[in-house]
This record gives C-alpha cells, structure tokens and sequence, in this order.
C-alpha cells in the first residue's frame, strides 16, 4: 500500500508520457488523474496509521549504492513528518490534476502537460519518504528537472525558456551547497542513511573541521550548507531571483510547484534535518534572520506588482520565509504546520487567478481587470476564502498556523527571534494590504479591460471549480482541524521524534506569550486590509499620486530591489565573458590551433612550399642532381 | 718521379669537375651540357681503367666497354630529344626548357 | 721511364686543356672538336696503361660515333652564337662553388690512395701476362663467357637507344609519294592495257 502510493504517480506518468499520443488526451487525463487521486486516497488511511496511531516503517525496496562504508538503499521512510507531507502532496497534487483538465483544455500537448504533473508528484513524493540523503537528493533533482519541464512547457516563447533556465540554474547554486553538505556528513558520520546519523548527532557535537587552515565547527558548517540548498530550492533572499519568472508556466504549474511543494522542500529539509540542526545554533540563528528577512522584502515587492500571479508568487517566497524563521527559532511543527495549511491556501489563490485569466482571455494584468466580481461570483468567493486564510483571519487555516509561528518567534526570547517578530507583523500588515490591493484591483471597482474582454466574462467551467472547492476546505478547515495534533497539546505524541526538540520547547514558550503578542498579528492584519480597502475601493486615485510623489522608493520595489541588475552585473556577465574568452582563446586559439586546424592548415602551407621545388625548368634539376652528388659525396667522405 | 695510381686518378678528378661546371656555367647550349655529360663518363672511364691497370684485373675494362655502351645510347637519345624539342620550341636555350613539371 | 712519364703528363694536360676549351668555347661546333681533342688524349693515357683495346674502341665508337653525331645535331640546327655568354656570369659563383668542392674532395681521396694488401687477391679477372696474351685477346676470353649476359644487355640497350631515337625524331611529312610494292605487284594486266584491233588508215575511235 505504501508503495502504491508513492509509485502511482510514476506509473500514470509514464503512460501519459510515452502512450499519450495513441491513447488520447482524454485517456491520458483520465489515466494520470487516476494515478494520483488513488495515491491520494491511500495517503489518508496511512496518514491516520502512521501518524496519528504511530505505526512507523522503512520500507526497503532495493539495494542501490554499496561501495566501501557508502551504502545508500531505495526505502520509503513513513513517519509522521513524511506521513503529513505525502497527505498533503498527493490530495492538492490531485486536486490541481483534475483542474489542469480544464483549464489545459485548449493546448495541444495535454498528455504531455498531465505526464509532467504526475512526473513532478513522484518526484516530489520520493523526496519526502527518502530514508537517506542520496534519496533525498534524488527527490530533490528530479523535481528541479520537471520544475524546469514544466515553466518552460510553452517551449516556443522565449521567455519561457529564460525563466526555465534561469529556475534551474539558481536552484543548481543552492545544490551546490547541499551536496556539499552531503559530503561533510558522510565525512562526519560515515554514513548517509537518517537514523544511523541521527543516532551518531550527539556523539560529535563539538567537532571541528579544519578548511583552508580555518577551523570551524562541523555541524554548523554542514548545516549552514544544507540551508544554502534550501535557499535555492525555497527562494528564500539571496536566490529568490527564479521565482517570480516561473510565472511563466501555466497556472497549474504555479499552484502545483511553486505553492504547495517543490517550494516546500527547502522547509521539509530542513525540518528532516532538524535533529542536526538543533545541535547548531549559528546555522539556527542564520536561518532566522534569512526566513525573516525574505518575509519582509517580498512582501514589499508584492504590494506595487501588476501581475496578478507575479503577487501571489512574492506572497508564496514571503510565506516561505515565514517558515524558514519558524524553523530557526525552533519551533518546527509550526513550520510543517503552516506548510501544510499554506499549500491549501495557496494553491486555492493561484488556481482562483488562474480561472480569473481564463475569465479575462487570459489577461494577467491587474490594471486591465476590475469589475467583474458580479460576473464570476464562486470564483470570487474562492479567492476571498483564500486571501482570509493567508492574511490570517479567525477562523480559517492560517489565522492558527501563522500567529503560531509569531508567538514562537517572540516566545524564543532571543535577540533573532525578536527580529524575527518584528519582520513578521510587518510582513504580515504588507501581506494584508497587498492581498486587499489584489482582490479590490481585480473584482471590484471600474472595469478597465475593453468591451470584448468584459464581454467574455464567463464562470469558470465544474471541472475547475470543484477543485478550487475542495482546495477551499482545506483553506478553512484544515487549521482548526490539525491544531491540536500539530501544535497543540496532542504534537508529543504526534510528532514523536520526527522533528527534534533539544533543550527547551519552543511551542510550549509560544503557548506562554503575553497577550498583546497574540493580538497584534490581528491588529496589523486589520489594519491592512482596511488601508487597501481605503486605496483601491474609496479613493483610487491615491495610489498613482503616491507613486509620483516617491519615484525612488517606487521604483525600488517595482524593480525588486535590483536584486536581478545586481546578478547580472556581478554573475552573468564575468560568466558570458569567461566562457566567451574560453571559447575563442581558449577553444579555438589554443587547442583547435594546435590540434586539428593547427596540422591541417599546416600541411596545406607546408606542401605548397614543398610543390614549389618542381619549378619545371631543366637546369633546377641537373643542379639539384649535382649538388646531390656533391653532398653525397661530402658525407662520405666525412662518415668515414 | 713514377706515375702512380693517385696521378690518374687526379686526372680524372679534375675532368669530372670540369664536366660539372660545363653543366653550371652554360646557359645557352643544351648540346654543351650534353658533352660536359660525356666528359664526366670519360673521366669514369679513366679511372676504371686506371684501377684495373694498377690491380691487374681485367674487370676494369670491361666495364669501361659497358660504360661507352651507355654512353653512345644515351647521347643518341639526348640528342633526340634536343632535336624534336628544337622542332617544338625553335630554342635550345637551357632556360626555356620548363615544362617539365606537374 | 723518362719517356712514359712525360708522355703522361703531355696527354693529361692537355686533356684538361681539351675540357677546359669544350666549356669555354663560343661556337658550339669548336666545343665539339675540342671533345673530340679530348677524347683522343684520353685514349693515349689508356695506352700508356695498357690497355689498347679500350684506347681504340674510344676512337672508334666515341670520336667516330658519338662526337660525329654531336656535330651533326650541331650543324643542324640553328643556333644563334652571340647569345651564348649570357648568365655567364649568374651561376658562377654556385657553380665554382659547388665543382670546387666536388674537386677538393676529390683530389683528397684520390692523392693519398693506397691499395690495401688483400686487393689482389679479391681480383675478379686477373690479367695476364700481356706478352703472352695479348689485352684485347684477354678481354675477349672473359667478355664472351663470364660476363656474356652484361654483354647481351647492352646489345639490348643499344637496340632500344636506336628504336627510341628513331621514334622520337621520326615525322610524317605530307605529299611525300612512296613506293608501294604490293599494289605494284598485285596489278593485273586487265587493268592497265586494253588491246584494240585497229584498222589500218583509221585510227583510235
């Protein structure tokens, strides 16, 4: 049953993606919504076994890697934390398979599009069960690879192929620093499966390794390193740069990878990992104040974008961080707990914007929407389901996951936490305002697109709604629901070891916070969605004047923070022109002009040279005979 | 003072040489390079007689026979071959004689 | 011997001064007699060598063949005589050059030539005593039994010299009338004469 569950989506993908073309798109849809859905299905009974009953297993399915002390199994690790993560994964995965039906419709590649998404949840599904960091890896490659299928499926736009590489590429830097930190820890321990280095964390808690003559503490460099992975992967600040551009994929994709999973699994490492994080503060607290840090600065970015799909993007890089300081400060099943209420509601907001551009004709522009709130009413109910829950209102899912994860920052009492608290109500008064701004900007208000579009407002077709339906129960329920098991009194037992608490109880500390702590996530929240109601529904005017009147601070934040004009000039171009130089001088100069053009062209000149003996007259010849004579004779004379 | 081998020899020496500059030094005359060519065989001829002289071995002179037996062939070929090549270019200067190349 | 020694010394001077002049001569009909000047010294130095065989076949075929042949082709063709000293002087240097050191080893080899002690006995063809055999009646037992096939080959050489010179210098010329003597022995008598029984006072009609 377990592996069913994980391989197929494996199984529908292959069939999708080899048979497509002679079994039909509908057969494929049919076939790779199957796939995942019975996944999903079997997801939950194991979700209750597993986790909430705490049956846990390895199950080993084959041998891989057995060279020396390396020895690396294919095995799916079900513990709680995996248990959570497959739940989650398989029921939105499938949710998003039965939407892209429709809203795929219209493409011609539909067998190829399914066989990516099912491709992708396998993917994504062995990442999250590995039992050892090799799989892990694996799960982590290969979801980069289809990530990289998938934003540049519309392979013919340019630009699609910008964002593809440009995702892929930023995602290898972070790599780089997660292989890395593979290595230390086979180096460290010995060994690559979880439990073996789990159990051997303690044992070398205040070991040192020496690099370039500098000593360092290992466990902390090697988190530090995992944590660079995890950047990349989570577009946390640094190497955020790829998210906004993997826009470019269709909506599904958006909602699928960059929403609820692929984007997650720098959160799921770090979580998995937390056993040796724990035992490193410095790489702790750096994580806090990246998590922190990326929370505030997309969250500014988000409020001046125009496209509706680039602002939930910086919303979900915003969340993210959101988790990331959760984890740094300790209180990890906030993290996963927010992870899992977020990939509800964030898929519902992006599947929601999707139907949005497929009412508008595909305009994503917010500035050409507005209006049309009376023409698309269960899409509109949808995305104010989703914006309550990610702005954090009672009842809905994040109000419970995300004031958790703040009273965890503050109840850390470090100095790292409290800048982390400050750079979360922050994030969370712009996260307001900019999803107010988005709602207001789209529904309601004048309409601005032409006549022909606003003629074709329709209602989203069943096929894509019940989706965004389903994915709307889990936005409300899906926090009270969990809360006690997560985070509440009921997480002992739940979590049972799956993410480590070493020293004090982070989530105990929150439970203790005073109150205004608890109130001001509330407050802030308020506060935001009434300021964007005040901008963009009473006085719409304000906005532009407020733009003129701070061109530079506008700018800023339209330009996102000239983070991409920075990697360009410090990056991209040493790189072109390195590779530039080394092609011409290097390549061509040197080894193509010793080697293959180099001997050619120099028997061509040589042979012409030699041609130029036979100059056709007499006497050259008779000469040449006598002085052959003469030489000939010399040479005797002198050899002997 | 008696004549001894090396005298012949340097006789001959010194006409081969001669035969060798003839070929050097004239640039007009086709037929003289074809006698600087007799000369040097002469010169060979010398000293194969020369050395089967002062050895007693009469395998001297009979190449010398064998050597004016190629000798007369080849200058009645050359000459030939400088009379259809008269007949063709209407020079014997040694400088107009380039073509024979590829 | 006072007397062969001069006499070798006449001939081989004036050899060289033969060689000297066939090079040096303007008129290319004079650089022919100089070689045949040259060609009878050198037959005097082989007799003063003994071998008188080889002396006369020298005349014969060299100075009655091949220098007459020479002068024929000379005189043959016609040759512009002022032109011949140009680039003279362009090819002196290399060619003093390379004949001077061509000469200068030469003359080292030859001058300090000593026969080793087993040379006699590798004798091929050990000449007899002249007096007792005369030279050409020696070469003949050799010539004629040990080396008969050298013999043969250059019999060969000769018929393929004069079969090529006689192919490269042979023309068709145009309006030449030959003689055919098949036809001329094939004609009949029908084809040429008619007899016609003519009558008195009248005529051919």
């Amino acid at each position: 049953m377990e592996a069913a569950a994980i391989f197929l989506p494996l199984l529908g993908a292959i069939i999708a993606g080899f048979f497509g073309r002679q079994i039909g798109d509908r057969a494929s849809q049919i076939v790779t919504c199957l796939g995942v859905g019975s996944a999903a299905v079997l997801s939950i009974p194991l979700f209750f076994d597993v986790a909430v009953n705490g049956n846990e297993r390895v199950i080993t399915i084959m041998n891989w890697i057995n060279s020396g002390t390396f020895e690396t199994a294919w095995a799916l690790r079900f513990d709680t934390l995996s248990a959570v993560m497959v739940m989650t994964v398989t029921c939105v995965s499938s949710l998003i398979h039965v939407y892209s039906i429709g809203y795929m419709s219209h493409d011609d590649s539909k067998p190829r599009f399914m066989a990516y998404l099912s491709l992708f949840t396998f993917a994504m599904l062995m990442l999250v069960t590995a039992d050892n960091l090799i799989q892990l890896f694996f799960g982590w490659e290969g979801v980069g690879v289809v990530s990289y299928l998938l934003i540049g499926f519309w392979f013919k736009k340019p630009t699609a192929n910008a964002a593809a590489i440009k995702a892929f590429v930023v995602n290898r830097v972070g790599d780089f620093g997660f292989l890395l930190g593979i290595f230390g820890i086979y180096m460290l321990f010995d060994s690559v499966s979880f439990d073996t280095v789990f159990n051997a964390v303690p044992a070398h808690v205040d070991d040192t390794v020496t690099f370039f003559g500098i000593e360092g503490h290992a466990l902390t460099l090697i988190s530090l390193l995992l944590f660079v992975g995890a950047m990349g992967k989570s577009a946390q600040l640094f190497l955020h740069t790829w998210l906004p551009d993997a826009m470019e994929g269709p909506t599904p994709v958006s909602a699928l990878i960059h929403a609820a999973t692929m984007v997650t699994a720098g959160v799921f490492l770090v979580a998995r990992m937390s056993p040796l994080f724990e035992y490193a503060p410095s790489a702790l607290e750096v994580v806090t104040i990246v998590g922190a840090s990326t929370a505030f600065f997309a969250a500014t970015i988000g409020c001046v974008q125009t496209d509706i799909k680039r602002v939930i993007a910086y919303s979900t890089c915003s969340q993210l961080g959101y988790m990331f300081f959760a984890c740094g400060v300790g209180a990890y099943p906030a993290a996963i707990f927010h992870l899992m209420t977020h990939a509800w509601f964030k898929a519902l907001l992006f599947l929601g914007s999707g139907s949005v551009i497929h009412a508008m004709s595909d305009e994503q522009d917010m500035r050409k929407m507005g209006g049309i709130w009376k023409h698309v009413k269960v899409t509109y109910a949808m995305m104010w389901i989703g914006t309550l829950a990610l702005v954090a209102v009672p009842p809905f899912a994040g109000y419970y996951s995300k004031d958790m994860i703040l009273e965890a920052a503050y109840g850390a009492h470090t100095s790292v936490g409290q800048y982390a608290f400050i750079m979360g109500i922050a994030a969370a008064l712009l996260t307001a305002f900019y999803s107010g701004r988005l709602l207001f900007m789209t529904f309601h208000g004048e309409p601005r697109a032409d006549k022909e579009t606003m003629d074709h407002v329709h209602e989203s077709p069943l096929v894509m709604t019940l989706p965004l339906a389903g994915l709307a129960i889990g936005a409300i329920f899906a926090g009270y629901v969990g809360y006690d098991l997560f985070i509440g009194d009921g997480r002992i037992d739940f979590w049972r070891g799956a993410l480590a608490v070493v020293g004090d109880d982070p989530i105990e500390a929150a439970h203790h916070v005073p109150t205004w702590v608890v109130w001001s996530p509330m407050i802030v929240t308020v506060l935001g969605l009434g300021l964007s109601f005040h901008l963009y529904m009473r006085r719409p005017d304000i906005p532009g004047r407020l733009a003129s009147q701070f061109p530079g601070v506008y700018q800023f934040l339209l330009n996102k923070w000239y983070f991409d004009e920075l990697y360009d000039f410090l990056f991209v171009r040493p790189a072109f022109w390195i590779g530039n130089f080394l092609w011409k001088r290097g390549d061509e100069g040197t080894i193509d002009r010793f080697g293959p053009d180099g001997i050619s062209s120099s028997i061509i000149s040589g042979a012409r040279r030699l041609g130029a003996v036979q100059t056709g007259y007499l006497y050259h010849y008779a000469f040449a005979m006598i002085i052959g004579i003469a030489l000939f004779v010399s040479w005797m004379m002198v050899g002997s | 003072m008696v004549v001894s081998l090396s005298h012949y020899l340097i006789v001959a020496g010194i006409l081969f040489s001669l035969g060798i500059f003839g070929i050097f030094l004239n640039r007009k005359n086709l037929i003289v390079i074809l006698m600087s060519i007799e000369l040097m065989l002469l010169a060979v001829n010398i000293n194969f007689v020369a050395f089967s002289a002062f050895l007693g071995d009469l395998v001297g002179q009979i190449f010398t026979m064998l050597v004016l037996t190629v000798a007369a062939a080849e200058a009645a070929i050359g000459l030939a071959i400088v009379v259809v090549f008269y007949r063709a270019h209407r020079s014997i200067a040694v400088e107009d004689i380039n073509e024979l190349k590829g | 011997m006072i007397a062969a020694t001069l006499a070798f010394y006449l001939f081989a001077a004036l050899a060289i001064v033969g060689g000297l002049n066939v090079i040096f001569q303007r008129n290319p009909v004079h650089s022919v007699l100089w070689l045949i000047f040259t060609f009878f010294n050198a037959a005097g130095l082989f007799v003063l060598l003994g071998a008188e065989f080889v002396a006369m076949i020298l005349v014969i075929v060299y100075v009655g063949a091949v220098a007459v042949l020479f002068l024929f082709v000379v005189m043959m063709l016609d040759i512009n005589i002022t032109m011949v000293r140009e680039g003279f002087f362009k090819y002196m240097p290399i060619g003093l050059l390379v004949g001077g050191i061509l000469l200068a080893e030469l003359i080292t080899v030859f001058a300090g030539w000593v026969m080793s002690d087993s040379a006699e006995a590798m004798r091929a063809a050990p000449a007899p005593d002249p007096s007792v055999i005369s030279n050409t009646e020696a070469l003949g037992l050799i010539l004629y039994t040990d080396y008969v096939y050298l013999f043969q080959a250059s019999g060969i050489i000769l018929l393929v010299a004069m079969i090529g010179s006689i192919v490269l210098t042979h023309r068709t010329r145009t309006g030449v009338r030959k003689q055919v003597i098949s036809e001329q022995n094939a004609r009949r008598p029908e084809d040429t004469l008619e007899i016609v029984k003519v009558e008195s006072g009248k005529g051919l009609q």
